[in-house]
């Protein structure tokens, strides 16, 4: 039930994404900045988290879910230590995806070379 | 009757123009969203055997991110990853895979031009913007929620 519900939000969130790709003059790297930033107003506004509930990795898998833990991690610090909080909690909570993005990003590049 | 013909070649193409793109438009809106939910149901199976494990669930999270974004750069490695993109567009560019895949593969491209202005600076051609916005809005909206509202 769980894998159901994954696929239904991370395949609509996915969905919108095209969407917007196809009926606007965006670009892909736009959209992933933009996808990024509305996943924090959504986390700002209280309903992201219930979107986590609902559709699991579904909702932190799309780049939506990245803004969300961004902000996620900085409320959480801001609300234990105060303002200086906000500096801290944001790359806190995603250390471990940014870090595996860096280590293996760099290690894949250099290991392989593009086909074709 | 050339003329009929030219006339029935422009109500034709009048007919596809009208046609085609909303039906292309909704095509990759399926291709998008069976791609981009398949991504996410491989985290999803990731994420449940953690939890079962007896893994917290905020660490599972950040576990399943970490083992989808080495997923995502090996399948850029080896070249897979771009096809699945042609055909899924945003389904695979959105996911945290996709952002994998946008360090890689500029990384992969610029390696002639050297480790540290080819590979290093090239990484974060996408992933970078991806970051500074990501920080820039994250940082307005926690503000206004823990300081305003």
């Amino acid at each position: 039930m769980t894998l159901v519900r994954a696929f239904l939000v991370g395949g609509l969130l996915c969905g919108l994404a095209q969407l917007i790709l196809d009926t606007t003059k965006a670009n892909p790297a736009i959209i992933m900045v933009s996808a990024v930033s509305v996943g924090a107003v959504l986390s700002g506004l209280g309903l992201y988290g219930p979107l986590v509930t609902l559709g699991g990795a579904g909702a932190t898998i799309p780049l939506t879910g990245f803004g969300h833990l961004l902000v996620t991690g900085m409320v959480e610090d801001a609300t234990r230590s105060g303002l200086f909080g906000i500096l801290t909690g944001g790359f806190r909570a995603a250390s471990a995806a940014l870090m595996a993005a860096i280590i293996f990003g760099y290690l894949m590049s250099v290991l392989f070379n593009p086909k074709g | 009757m050339a003329k009929a013909t030219v006339r029935e070649a422009e109500a034709y193409n009048m007919l596809v123009k009208g046609f085609h793109p909303p039906r292309q438009v909704a095509r990759n809106f399926i291709k998008a969203y069976m791609v981009g939910g398949s991504i996410c149901v491989v985290g999803q199976i990731i994420l449940d055997y953690l939890v079962a494990k007896g893994v917290p669930f905020v660490q599972a999270s950040s576990m399943t991110s970490s083992t989808m974004v080495f997923l995502g750069a090996l399948l850029t490695g080896l070249g897979i990853y771009d096809e699945i993109g042609r055909f899924a567009g945003m389904g695979s560019a959105l996911p945290i895979t996709g952002f994998a895949n946008s360090i890689v593969s500029p990384a992969m491209e610029f390696k002639r031009e050297g480790f540290v202005l080819g590979v290093s600076a090239r990484m974060f051609q996408i992933a970078g913007p991806v970051l500074v916005y990501g920080a820039l809005s994250s940082i307005i909206v926690s503000i206004l929620k823990v300081f305003v509202f």
